[in-house]
């Protein structure tokens, strides 16, 4: 009952023996999630939380039959890391560092068009699948198993409706973060798509922001193909315009990304449109057989 | 960050994109002693990092070197759009035929690299494309092949220039690519790239010209980059501390300079309700409820992960140093740090701050009882929910001013 992660997942940590990797990796495996193994160029051989570390990704793979990667590296260093796990053949890659260089995402994104390889950030905080697997940054008991599918751009606003929708006893299916920069891997219609056909989610929750016109592209998908019930929250009506707000994707530029525009799309196609984010279990449990 | 537009010029000069002669001048004596040096007419040139110079009476003509040094006093004592003008870009004036647009840009629609040219120049881009977008040309750019000539030229048949300039174009649309990518831009724009004509003896002739990497004209018309913008990537500042250094904090507010030698994300905004969030999404829904209570957040920050003290302290400092600030909104999602860690965090970094101004707090998650217990005892007002908390800071805020 979920997407992208699931206790069928193998995962590999790169930068495991950083401080985030390292704190990361032992919340994950508290949670229950199967890491199989770290990587560290340099520190093959060491153990972290007794998961065994390898210089480089093939190797890992070859040696622990991962299926998914999570990357906790610095920024300078994150786009090598996602070409190492993009050519050593993995489906899925999840990077959750923030602050790489645009122009090295559009080389990424031009590279893994290319190939099979799914990638679900930068700048985000990862994916969990209450009960079976939590792949990133996103704390796991905020989460119960349900059948409401979350995707959002942010970090902490998805936590905080996440756990408003637990608090009233609705599950979720998969939370995924797609994350908050300008180009990212995966977007809210290729979420939209896969909980869509995931036969256990019910409805979908879509947690938006200025910028970019990605909301716009989703509401369009989901007029054509999604037919199952979409609640969504858009931040940033207040935001002013040309000025960042914080992820390097939330800026209204040259009279594009306005949440208003965003809001009027998604209500045109017959999404409801929550007030504020503590709205949006209300919405939810409407939805509720 | 944005770069001036003599900055940016001299870039792309450097790329071998042809630019008028020309120079910068901070006071209006330094104006006069440029145009007696290039010989007049000149455009005196206001350098703000904002659009609508022009509208706004930045950029004049002087026709002597006395009038340039009255021209570049009165700009130098503008204020555009809130920025003072500080410096001037005083070039040899242009006679300009056609005014073209020539841009290069992140399409993030497409996720791709996109090349942009227009006949209709010398406008707001985001204008033509609005009214008349028919005047607009563009093409993808895959990042491992560069952009080819083809491309340039696709562009160049597509805005309907004539045959004669399609060389020139192609190479001048090659380096705009070049300094791009180079620069790790996320604009680069040359608007108007103008078709200018030496008809008019002196007005255009000079060493700028000879020494010009086009070599001689095949025509009296030629190209020249008459304005260029770029905008650099922040993320990619650390590969390039030169270019780095052009930054001009009086684009800043002190305090938006301040968070960023802080590594916090502050936006100053113009109420009265000052917000500090964990998370830049929540941040925004906390400042779109202030509004829903009829009051106006007075800044957006995100003082990130798990709310340490020295964050919080840089936070409040922050905050407290717009005098317009009438109540503190403090909305923490405590995810994987514990809210009664979280609430010592705060009062921890606001142990060095001495002011009057009323605190509403919302913590939520592990432990949250136990969070807002500890800031009860230390006069915050708490909330359970964000509407509570807005609703409440609202009120303090009021009766703060009242």
């Amino acid at each position: 009952m979920s997407i992208l992660v699931n206790r069928d997942t193998r995962l590999l940590v790169q930068g495991i023996t950083g401080r985030e990797g390292q704190f990361h990796t032992r919340q994950m495996l508290e949670y229950g999630t199967n890491v199989v193994g770290g990587v560290t160029p340099g520190k093959g051989g060491e153990w972290v939380a007794g998961v065994p570390v390898f210089d480089t990704v093939k190797e890992a793979v070859e040696a622990t039959g991962a299926n998914a990667s999570i990357i906790y590296v610095p920024a300078r260093f994150a786009p090598d890391a996602i070409y190492e796990a993009a050519d050593a053949g993995l489906p899925l890659i999840v990077c959750i560092t923030e602050g790489i260089p645009v122009l090295d995402m559009i080389r990424v994104r031009a590279y893994l068009d290319q190939r099979d390889t799914r990638l679900i950030g930068p700048n985000c905080p990862g994916l969990l699948t209450p009960g079976e697997a939590k792949v990133g940054i996103m704390p796991g008991h905020i989460g119960l198993p349900g059948t409401v599918g979350v995707v959002s751009r942010s970090g902490t606003l998805t936590y905080e409706v996440v756990y408003a929708l637990t608090l009233r006893g609705i599950g979720q299916s998969t939370c995924v973060g797609i994350g908050g920069d300008p180009i990212i891997g995966t977007s809210f219609v290729d979420v939209l798509r896969m909980f869509q056909e995931d036969p256990l989610t019910d409805q979908i929750v879509l947690i938006g922001e200025i910028g970019g016109n990605d909301e716009e592209k989703a509401a369009e998908f989901i007029d054509r193909y999604v037919t199952k019930p979409v609640t969504a929250f858009i931040a940033g009506r207040t935001a002013p315009p040309g000025k960042r707000m914080g992820h390097a994707g939330a800026i209204i530029e040259g009279g594009t990304g306005l949440a208003a525009d965003k809001i009027a799309a998604l209500e045109a196609v017959g999404v409801r449109v929550a007030d504020h984010p503590e709205h949006i279990p209300d919405l939810v449990a409407e939805n509720l057989p | 960050m944005k770069l001036h537009e003599y900055q940016s010029k001299q870039l792309f000069a450097q790329y071998g994109i042809p630019i008028p002669r020309g120079k910068v001048a901070a006071t209006a004596a330094e104006a006069r002693e440029v145009a007696t040096g290039l010989g007049c007419p000149v455009v005196i040139k206001a350098q703000v990092l904002v659009g609508g110079r022009g509208k706004a009476g930045g950029i004049r003509l002087a026709r002597t070197p006395e009038e340039a040094e009255a021209v570049a006093a009165a700009v130098l004592r503008m204020t555009i759009k809130g920025l003072p003008v500080n410096r001037v870009l005083v070039d040899e004036a242009a006679n300009i035929r056609d005014e073209l647009y020539l841009g290069m840009t992140i399409d993030r629609a497409a996720r791709r690299l996109a090349m942009i040219a227009s006949s209709a120049g010398g406008v707001d881009i985001e204008e033509v494309a609005r009214t008349t977008p028919e005047k607009i040309v563009k093409v993808h750019i895959d990042p491992f092949l560069g952009l080819r000539d083809y491309q340039a030229r696709d562009l160049a048949w597509g805005i309907g220039l004539a045959r004669e300039h399609w060389g020139d174009f192609t190479r001048i649309a090659r380096a705009l690519y070049e300094v791009f990518m180079d620069s790790d831009a996320s604009l680069a724009e040359i608007n108007p790239l103008a078709l200018v004509t030496n008809d008019e003896g002196r007005m255009t002739e000079g060493e700028g010209r000879s020494s010009s990497p086009l070599g001689p004209p095949s025509s009296a018309l030629r190209l020249l980059a008459l304005d260029g913008k770029i905008v650099l990537d922040d993320n990619a500042l650390f590969r390039h501390p030169d270019l780095a250094e052009l930054r001009d904090l009086s684009d800043e507010a002190p305090a938006e300079t301040e968070a960023r030698l802080h590594d916090l994300s502050y936006v100053k905004l113009s109420g009265e309700i000052g917000c500090m969030v964990n998370g830049a999404g929540l941040a925004m829904a906390t400042m779109d409820t202030v509004k829903m209570f009829g009051a106006e957040p007075a800044n957006f920050l995100d003082i990130g992960g798990g709310a340490t003290a020295e964050r919080v302290a840089v936070a409040f400092r922050l905050i407290l140093s717009d005098p317009n600030v009438k109540a503190i909104l403090i909305n923490i999602f405590g995810g994987i740090t514990r809210c009664d860690e979280v609430a010592r965090g705060i009062l921890e970094g606001m142990r060095e701050v001495k002011t009057n101004v009323p605190m509403i707090a919302r913590l939520v998650g592990t432990n949250e009882e136990e969070g807002r217990a500890l800031l009860q005892q230390a006069n915050f007002i708490t909330a359970r929910t964000l509407m509570e908390a807005a609703r409440k800071a609202v009120e303090a805020a009021r009766e703060y001013s009242g």
